[in-house]
């Protein structure tokens, strides 16, 4: 019996020939991160373990981007206990102020997530590094604390659910139309404990930025991870960032499945998940026509340069409704470096929106642009639960980002086909 | 051991509705226990005993990966948190945290409010005093048990290192 993706690349890092689900096995980790968030409580885990140096000073990533530039005085203070962390750890990898970028999308930039290896990190979201053919899974404070003594995280191997991607994506629909989709079949605990592996005709000719759209939504259905599989994509993408040698794994032919869904993205047309659910998605522009007061562009779903080149494209020659803020968040810093050369910023700004600097912001609530009561939003990124950007009565729609423009523009929830 | 009183929660209980993220501004368990669970039954911290239980249905801490959820309930002196099935990231926080999450669809669709509950980790049940029945609980893996048994991730490794 043959081993899926995610079973063979946890046998690698267990010392094990065999894995099958079920075991909890402890392995090696290639890369811990933590954020502002998470790290001073992982800090404090480390050093309750009794460990002075942190097993290997060149695979913990620490990333201030939550609240990202410091929100206030309490915030700030637990910046300021990361980066002193970092520089009395010698760390290779800190980021922060102009440096620092939406955590799952700055790594696989900057070359850190590699395929075959593992990446723990102390955020849910961590699962959109598979798409570069990392196993990447979000974990707890404590578990990043205890790693960074031992270099070992340890983990219940995961059943794997296959997901075929087929057909084309049309004019107007994006990879966030298909992540959606895939919601609304698997609902909150549909992918519980497992792993998806990205397969099919169509996953081989999604960009990094579609695959990291799909893995990062995967979590929503309750899913450990989802891992998209190495081809010349992945290659070229990493061709000059990758900075450590790695090494192509494939799953087994006769790799054991625990299901396979299919997706199909012909006649697919631009999605919304409505309040307060990822899961009650609907077509945009026909299931609601309310009228909004926030858009937000940006996060680890869609804070990448193709996104706000469609979000652009949408906004070019046309004005951003008066009833409605725009805030674009370029997810990294580079990212912002290259929209701004490609006039895209200023297609933005001229239409009426304003862009900030890279970070989680409004995604969480955090800062930004929360919502006051009874505020509504469309939003690029991935949970629009209860209260998530703001107050508890305000309300979030989640789409892709020509959704997001078109509706910026007419002032309510609208298609892209509408303008 | 004695019997002691099990609290009846149902499907999808998030870590926000556990503990509120308004409380989150310190991670010291012993001011966090005063507040679990205080938006979805405030009856519960004014009159949880040492021993109880919690008993919920599916998906039980699903949302945000806050330690802050297990961390909490423990410190309320709850015995062990038993499921029909935990979300994952609150699964591994509470065996890391030393708090027991047991998986028993058959006691979470039996177990009535109030039942006085025992566990029997030796023979994998759960006792219902009231209901003069048990309940099977799906075995732990040996790997989580010593885990719980041991106080928990940090001590492991304090044990591993030898510090
Ligand atoms: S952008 Fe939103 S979902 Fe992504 S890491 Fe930041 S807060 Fe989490």
């Amino acid at each position: 019996m043959g081993m899926t993706l995610s079973e063979k690349i946890l046998a690698a890092h267990a010392g094990r020939h065999v894995l099958r689900p079920g075991q909890i096995v402890e392995a090696r980790a290639d890369l811990l991160m933590a954020n502002d968030i998470t790290a001073p409580l992982a800090i404090d885990a480390f050093k309750d373990t009794g460990a002075l140096k942190v097993f290997d000073p060149d695979r913990v990533v620490l990333i201030a981007d939550h609240f990202t530039p410091n929100k206030d005085l309490a915030t700030a203070r637990q910046v300021r206990k990361m980066l002193d962390f970092a520089a009395a750890q010698m760390l290779t990898h800190r980021f922060e102020g102009g440096r620092a970028g939406v955590e799952h999308v700055l790594l696989p930039e900057q070359g850190l997530a590699l395929p075959g290896e593992i990446i723990a990190g102390a955020d849910s979201h961590t699962s959109t590094m598979g798409a570069c053919g990392a196993w990447a899974v979000g974990v707890g404070s404590t578990d990043i604390g205890a790693a960074m003594a031992t270099g070992k995280v340890w983990f219940k191997v995961p059943a794997t659910l296959r997901v075929e991607l087929t057909g084309s994506l049309g004019p107007w629909s994006s990879a966030k139309d298909l992540a959606l989709e895939m919601l609304r079949r698997l609902g909150p605990d549909g992918a519980d404990y497992l792993a998806l592996e990205f397969h099919g005709p169509l996953a081989g000719r999604l960009s990094m930025s579609q695959r990291q759209c799909l893995a990062n939504m995967a979590v929503e259905a309750g899913a450990k991870t989802g891992i998209f599989g190495v081809d010349d994509i992945t290659r070229d993408y990493l061709a000059d960032r990758a900075r450590r040698p790695w090494q192509a794994v494939a799953p087994d032919p006769d790799a054991v499945y625990h299901d396979t869904i299919t997706i199909n993205a012909d006649g697919l047309g631009p999605l919304i998940a409505r309040p307060h659910s990822p899961y009650d998605v609907a077509p945009a522009g026909e299931s609601s026509r309310e009228a909004i007061n926030q858009v937000f562009i940006g996060s680890c779903t869609n804070g990448r340069l193709d996104d706000l080149r469609q979000a652009a494209a949408v906004l070019q020659g046309r004005q951003v409704h008066s009833r409605v803020r725009l805030i674009v968040l370029p997810a990294t810093p580079a990212i912002y470096r290259q929209a701004l050369k490609e006039g895209v910023l200023e297609t933005i700004v001229e239409a009426g929106g304003q862009v900030g600097p890279p970070s989680c912001g409004p995604c969480l609530g955090g800062h930004l642009g929360v919502l006051a009561p009874g505020e509504v939003a469309v939003a690029t990124s991935n949970r629009n639960f209860i209260g998530r950007m703001g107050h508890r009565t305000s309300r979030v729609y989640l789409a892709g980002p020509m959704v997001a423009a078109a509706s910026a523009v007419l002032g309510r929830v609208a298609s892209p086909e509408e303008l | 051991m004695h019997y002691r009183r099990a609290w009846v929660l149902g499907d999808h209980v998030d870590t926000d509705a556990i503990i509120a993220a308004r409380y989150l501004i310190t991670s010291n368990p012993r001011r966090l226990a005063p507040h679990v669970l205080e938006d979805l039954r405030a009856d519960f911290c004014e009159q949880v005993a040492f021993g109880d239980f919690l008993v919920a249905g599916r998906n039980f801490g699903c949302g945000s990966s806050r330690e802050h959820a297990p961390l909490a309930i423990r410190a309320t002196g709850v015995a062990a948190v038993v499921a029909a099935s935990f979300s994952r990231i609150f699964c591994r926080n509470a065996f890391n945290t030393g708090l027991l999450a047991l998986r028993s669809p058959q006691a979470a669709a039996g177990v009535r409010e109030g039942d006085r509950l025992r566990l029997d980790l030796k023979r994998g049940v759960i006792e219902n005093g009231d209901q003069k029945t048990e309940y099977a609980i799906e075995p732990l893996d040996p790997f989580l048990m010593e885990l719980v048994a041991g106080g928990g991730l940090i001590a492991r490794v304090r044990r591993q290192l030898g510090t």
